[in-house]
C-alpha cells in the first residue's frame, strides 16, 4: 500500500550546523506517529517543515501521493498545535476556531454549526465567548487542538502540545487526546521529548537524536527492542553490559567473555561468530533477585553480588548491585513487601539471575549514551565532593 | 522610629522646579495686566483676544495639518520598520536600527541644519511641505522604537499558526497583527503627533514664508507682541498635550492580550 505520508531523505541545515539529516519516514493512514528525542534532536525542524513553515535543503514531502513540498504553510492540508498554543489573543474561543472556517469563506450557517461541535468535542461550550487570556492553560490547549481540528486537515501536527501544562493535567490530556483521536480517525503526528508521553499515545515512534533517525518501531519494539545503545538509553533505564563472544553454545545461543565480570550466556540475536564484539542492553526490571543461588536451569544466568544502594518507590525498588566492577541496576516489583517478602537490605549478598533471552543485542554501541543512564545517589554524591 | 523629613523635602524641591514656571504662566494667563508682572485682578480677556487674533489660527491650522499627516505617514513607516526589525536580525538590520535611532541622539539643530541644507541642495520650496518631511523624519523614529517595544512580547508563533489555518497575508496583517499591536502602533502615533505639534528648532531651519506654526508663532510674539496672551495660548496648549499624554499613557499601561496569554 502507498504511504499516507512520506517524507524522503529530508536534509536541512542552519549555517554550519546540520539540524535534520536524511531523515525518512512513512505515515500510515489514521495513525498516531511520535518523534521522540531530547531537545536539539531535530524533531521540531521536521515538524515544522510538514508543517510548511521551512523548507528543507534537499528531500522530498509527499501527503496522499502528492508532492508538496514547495507549497507554503497556508496551502498545506495539514494543522498544526503550537507549543505555547499561539491562540489569537484578540479573538473569542468561538471565534479562534472559526477562524480557519472563515479563511475557507464556508457560509456562516456551516461554520456556526462546525464550531459548535467542535466546542461540544473538547467541552468547552460555556467558555466559547471568553478570550484567551481569561481561560486556563488546559482550556487553551483544547481550543488549540479544536482550532486545527476544525479544518478537517488529512494531517496533524502537535508539537510539544503538553509540555506547559503540569503533571495531573499532562496526564489528562493525555487521556483527552486519545480520546479525541479515536474520535476524529486523523493521522497525528506528535512531537515529543517526554518518553512517557510517546510510549502511551503512539502506534509508532521515530527515536531521534543529532538530527537523525535512530530507529522507527511499536511502543515496544522500542522498549524491548532498542536498535541502538542511544534509544535504549534514552527510552526507559537499562544496563549496558559489553564483552565478547567467547564460544557457541548451540544454534541461538552463545557464551559471552565480559570485561566486567564473569561470562553470560546470550541469546545471539544477530548471529554474531566467536571473537566478535557484543553490546547487550538488559531491563533492570528483567533482573530477579535471590539471597541465595538458585537452581541452575537452562540458559540462566546467575552473578553474585553486594547490594550498594536501594531507592524505595512503593510499588517497586531500584537496587544498585555491584558485581566485580560493575554497578548492575536492578528493579522489582513488589507483591507483599512486609508481609511475606524479608525486604533485602544495604550490604547484603544477593544472586542476580536472568534468562538469556532477557539481554537484547544492540546494533550500534556508543560509550556516551551511557551518561544518560541514572547513577545511584551515593554516586552523584561523591563525585560532587570531588568536584568540590 | 521617626522617619526622615529629607525624602519629602527633595521631593517637594523638585516638583517645585519642574513645575513652578508652569504654574506662574497658568496664573499669569488669567492676570490683568499687559506685561504680566504683579497681580492685578483674575480677566479672561486674554482667552478672548486669542479668539480674534487670525494669525494664531493660520499658525494652528498649519501646525494640525503639518502633525496630522506626519503622524499618519511615519506611523506606517514605523510600524514596518518595527516589524522588519523585529522579524530578522542579520547585519543589514543593525545598521537599519542604528539609523532608526540617530535621529534620537543627533542634536534637533544638527537635524534643522541638515535637513535644510538638503532641501536647498534639490532647490525645495521650503514651507508645510518641507516641514512635514522632517517632522516624518524624527517621527519615524520614535514610532518605530514604541512599536519595537511592544513586539518584544509578541508570540511569532501566532503568525505562523494563522497561516498554518490557510490564512494569507492581507489577513493575518488585518485581523492578527494589527489588533494584537493596536496599542502600541497607537502609543507611537500620540507620541509622533505631540512630537510634532511641539517641535521648534527643526520646524524653524525648514519653515518658509506662510507656513508659521504655533511654537513659531509663540517665539515671534515673545520677541515683539503681548507676551500675555500667549501665556493664554500655551495654557490651552498644555491642557490638550497633557490630554493626549495622559490616553497614551493610559493606552500603554492597559494589559496587553499578548501578556494576558502568558500569565
Amino acid at each position: 500500500m502507498e504511504h499516507f505520508i512520506e517524507l524522503r531523505d529530508i536534509c536541512k541545515s542552519y549555517g554550519q550546523q546540520a539540524a535534520v539529516c536524511n531523515a525518512t519516514l512513512e505515515l500510515k493512514k489514521g495513525e498516531v506517529f511520535s518523534l521522540l528525542g531530547p531537545s536539539g534532536c531535530g524533531k521540531t525542524t521536521l515538524l515544522r517543515i510538514l508543517g510548511g513553515f521551512q523548507y528543507p535543503d534537499s528531500g522530498r514531502v509527499i501527503v496522499n501521493g502528492q508532492d508538496i513540498t514547495d507549497l507554503p504553510a497556508n496551502k498545506r492540508p495539514i494543522n498544526t498545535v503550537f507549543q505555547n498554543y499561539a491562540l489569537f489573543p484578540n479573538m473569542t474561543v468561538w471565534d479562534n476556531i472559526a477562524f480557519g472556517l472563515r479563511v475557507a469563506r464556508m457560509t456562516r450557517k456551516e461554520i456556526n454549526v462546525e464550531v459548535d461541535r467542535m466546542l461540544e468535542l473538547i467541552d468547552m461550550q460555556d467558555h466559547a465567548r471568553k478570550k484567551p487570556g481569561e481561560i486556563s492553560g488546559g482550556q487553551k490547549q483544547r481550543v488549540a487542538i479544536a482550532r486545527a481540528l476544525v479544518n478537517k486537515p488529512q494531517l496533524l501536527l502537535l508539537d510539544e502540545p503538553l509540555a506547559a501544562l503540569d503533571l495531573k493535567l499532562r496526564q489528562r490530556m493525555l487521556i483527552e487526546l486519545d480520546n479525541i483521536h479515536d474520535e476524529v480517525g486523523i493521522t497525528f503526528l506528535y512531537v515529543t521529548h517526554d518518553q512517557g508521553e510517546a510510549m502511551s499515545l503512539s502506534d509508532r515512534i521515530a527515536v531521534m537524536n543529532n538530527g537523525s533517525i535512530e530507529q522507527i518501531g511499536s511502543p515496544v519494539e522500542i522498549y524491548e527492542a532498542p536498535g541502538s545503545s542511544f534509544v535504549a538509553a534514552f527510552i526507559g533505564d537499562t544496563n549496558f553490559i559489553n564483552g565478547q563472544v567467547k564460544e557457541k553454545i548451540d544454534h541461538d545461543y552463545i557464551r559471552i567473555e565480559l570485561e566486567e565480570f564473569n561470562s553470560v550466556l546470550a541469546w545471539n540475536d544477530k548471529q554474531l561468530n566467536p571473537g566478535e564484539r557484543v553490546d547487550l542492553s538488559i531491563r533492570p526490571e528483567k533482573f530477579r533477585l535471590f539471597r541465595n543461588k538458585p537452581e541452575a536451569t537452562p540458559y540462566m544466568n546467575a552473578v553474585e553480588g553486594t547490594v550498594e544502594d536501594i531507592i524505595y518507590l512503593g510499588a517497586q525498588t531500584k537496587y544498585w548491585i555491584r558485581v566485580g566492577e560493575k554497578l548492575v541496576s536492578v528493579q522489582q516489583q513488589h507483591g507483599r513487601f512486609l508481609l511475606d517478602e524479608t525486604p533485602i537490605t544495604w550490604g547484603e549478598n544477593v544472586w542476580v539471575c536472568w534468562h538469556a533471552n532477557d539481554g537484547y543485542m544492540l546494533q550500534r554501541f556508543d560509550e556516551e549514551d551511557a551518561s544518560m543512564l541514572p547513577l545511584p545517589p551515593e554516586e552523584d554524591l561523591e563525585d560532587d565532593e570531588e568536584a568540590q | 522610629m521617626k522617619r526622615s523629613r529629607f525624602p519629602l523635602l527633595i521631593s517637594v524641591g523638585v516638583m517645585l522646579f519642574f513645575y513652578l514656571p508652569i504654574f506662574l504662566l497658568v496664573v499669569g494667563s488669567f492676570n490683568d495686566s499687559r506685561y504680566g508682572g504683579p497681580w492685578r485682578g483674575f480677566t479672561l480677556k486674554w482667552y478672548e483676544r486669542l479668539l480674534t487674533e487670525r494669525d494664531i489660527w493660520a499658525a494652528t491650522e498649519n501646525t494640525l495639518i503639518i502633525a496630522l499627516v506626519s503622524t499618519v505617514v511615519a506611523t506606517c513607516l514605523g510600524t514596518i520598520a518595527a516589524w522588519v526589525l523585529h522579524r530578522y536580525h542579520g547585519a543589514l538590520q543593525r545598521t537599519h536600527y542604528l539609523f532608526m535611532y540617530m535621529p534620537l541622539v543627533v542634536p534637533d539643530i544638527l537635524m534643522g541644519i541638515s535637513l535644510l541644507l538638503l532641501f536647498v541642495n534639490f532647490s525645495a520650496k521650503l514651507g508645510l511641505t518641507t516641514i512635514t518631511l522632517a517632522h516624518i523624519t524624527f517621527c519615524t523614529s520614535y514610532v518605530t522604537l514604541v512599536v519595537l517595544g511592544r513586539l518584544q512580547d509578541f508570540d511569532n508563533n501566532v503568525v505562523d499558526a494563522a497561516l498554518d489555518l490557510g490564512a494569507r497575508w492581507p489577513r493575518i496583517i488585518w485581523n492578527v497583527i494589527l489588533p494584537m499591536l493596536g496599542p502600541g502602533i497607537a502609543s507611537g502615533a500620540l507620541l509622533a503627533f505631540t512630537l510634532s505639534v511641539d517641535d521648534f528648532i527643526i520646524t524653524f531651519f525648514v519653515c518658509g514664508p506662510g507656513s508659521t506654526t504655533l511654537p513659531l508663532y509663540v517665539y515671534s510674539s515673545m520677541k515683539h507682541g503681548s507676551p500675555t496672551i500667549i501665556n493664554a495660548l500655551c495654557t490651552i496648549f498644555m491642557a490638550v498635550t497633557a490630554i493626549i499624554v495622559i490616553t497614551g499613557q493610559f493606552l500603554m499601561n492597559r494589559r496587553q492580550p499578548v501578556q494576558q496569554l502568558r500569565s
